[in-house]
């Protein structure tokens, strides 16, 4: 007991002469600081209240469990936020990594790199009871009959394309709360999103939300898996790397999966 | 100067990123197709919105024109619109008609993104084709009203047959850069779903994170707008050699 005690004391004490583990040293943009970015707004349940900082949420858990993995403590990571288009701009970056629920594709991963997968992600097609009562279930010529609309910036609208395969072109738009005011205008009937991302939506957004049904994650043709976003070429990548298949082995990623992304399987799947 | 331009700037140590981003010859090739097909739908919001700005803009001129005493709550109507619709930016004006209006719970298709988009780009259009016309019927000297109405001319007639066939030929390279703002003013439809080339530009970009077909579209705008804008600058040429 008293052992460890002293180890810890130990650990805290050369804490700030090795604030990370050997991986990860020189490889952050300020020494001894993990600068983390998220959405403008994030959303429930990746981050709750949009307050990364007070690791409430799935996303932001992730982000602090990998940083302790990698040795940085709580204290030491801080939080920024970026819009898709400025992850992806070339030239330097102001965070290490980025962590919003980015889709890992072979073409994106030209032109920045991704993390291991830390999610993998069902998509879920949310819709109001009025279409529901009109007759919308989960067969596929039902589901080509309506209206579409989604995020324009997500792996949402090849899915749509490639899978559904609507009667009528979707209707796109700038961001999640977009696609909702449209959905309650009646423009659009049903819209595709992560499968949290939608149970959030219908459940708080909207008053008569329903999600109808999920095409599961793990689909052969182009699953859905979330990773966290390099610079191109950043060495941390590894390093982060190693810290998920940590986490993923110890048990880690699914339990903080069990806290905060619960409500997922109670959803019908869409064959 | 281009000259260094062209030189320096493939020296800069950023340069291979910014190429593989912003000027990729395969995703150009792969998008562009996509982006074409999606400019026809600009065409088509333009087609359609355009008469109805010329009309819109009209009407609202003669509002403001109105001399009549009684009129004035017209004349007021036409001020506070104008003032109004020109001081608001387009893209606020589609947000609130495009979602808001359409909210008010009307059933399809009178809650058309395409309909109160359209609207939205009239109601904005329309305040500044309106003050072009304005200029252009203050610009025929008030002899000429006069004399129309010593001839027996109502003033309707006088407005019909004398101000306005003048009035409307002169101010038209003004309003010809108007409709050219409008050309690209129409992308902003897509903000409230409507899937035109800025959008399908935007999706691309997302699917595949490099920023060419942003590009592709600007030169497919460039297309369009430079042999429109050359066209203006030819009628300003032209009218100012007539009245010289």
């Amino acid at each position: 007991m008293r052992l460890t005690v002293s180890i810890l004391a130990l650990s805290v004490a050369s804490g700030a002469a090795f604030a990370q583990n050997d991986c990860a040293a020189g490889k952050t943009l300020t020494e001894g600081t993990l600068t983390v970015a998220t959405g403008n707004p994030a959303y429930f349940p990746w981050v709750i209240d949009d307050a990364p900082e007070s690791k409430q949420g799935f996303e932001a858990a992730v982000a602090y469990a990998v940083a302790n993995a990698m040795g940085f403590s709580d204290d030491q990571v801080t939080w920024v936020r970026s819009s898709f288009d400025q992850a992806i701009q070339p030239g330097a970056k102001d965070f290490d990594i980025n962590i919003q629920q980015y889709s890992i594709t072979p073409e994106r991963d030209e032109i920045v790199d991704f993390s291991a997968p830390y999610y993998s992600a069902a998509m879920a097609v949310l819709t109001r009871k009025p279409v529901v009562d009109a007759g919308l279930d989960t067969s596929f010529e039902a589901l080509k009959g309506v209206k579409w609309g989604a995020d324009a910036a997500t792996t949402a609208v090849p899915m749509l394309a490639e899978i559904i395969q609507p009667d009528e072109a979707p209707l796109l738009y700038n961001d999640n709360a977009d696609v909702v005011e449209a959905m309650k205008a009646g423009q659009i009937d049903a819209a595709l999103f992560d499968l949290p991302t939608a149970l959030y939506l219908g459940a708080v957004v909207l008053d008569d939300g329903v999600v109808l049904g999920q095409f599961p994650a793990e689909r052969t043709e182009k699953p859905d898996q979330f990773g966290m976003l390099f610079e191109e070429g950043n060495p941390l990548k590894a390093c982060v790397d190693a810290a998920l298949e940590q986490l993923r082995a110890d048990g880690t990623l699914a339990q903080l999966e069990a806290t905060w992304l619960s409500e997922t399987t109670g959803v019908p799947v869409i064959e | 100067m281009l000259a260094a331009i062209v030189l320096l700037v493939p020296l800069a140590p950023g340069w291979p990123a910014v190429k593989k981003s912003f000027a990729n010859g395969e995703v150009f090739a792969k998008t562009f197709p996509g982006l074409l097909d999606a400019f026809l739908l600009d065409i088509a919001i333009f087609a359609w919105s355009a008469p109805l700005i010329f009309a819109a803009g009209l009407i609202v001129a003669l509002m403001r024109d109105a001399r009549a005493p009684a009129l004035y709550p017209l004349r007021l109507l036409g001020i506070v619109y104008t003032d109004v619709f020109r001081g608001v930016p387009v893209i606020l004006v589609i947000y609130l008609v495009g979602f808001g209006v359409p909210g008010l719970g009307m059933p399809r298709p009178w809650n058309s993104p395409y309909l109160w988009g359209t609207v939205a780009l009239v109601l904005t259009y329309a305040a500044y084709v309106a003050e072009v016309f304005r200029t252009g019927i203050e610009s025929i000297h008030q002899s000429q009203r006069a004399a129309a109405l010593s001839l027996g001319l109502s003033e309707s007639d006088t407005m019909r047959y004398v101000i306005l066939p003048q009035a409307i030929r002169r101010v038209v390279p003004a309003n010809m850069n108007l409709f050219i703002a409008l050309q690209k003013d129409v992308a902003l439809l897509s903000f409230i779903g409507p899937v035109e080339i800025f959008r399908q530009a935007g999706v691309y970009k997302s699917l595949l994170a490099n920023f060419t077909p942003y590009v592709g579209a600007a030169l497919i705008f460039l297309a369009v707008t430079i042999p429109a804008t050359r066209y203006a600058d030819h009628l300003m040429a032209k009218q100012l050699r007539a009245r010289s």
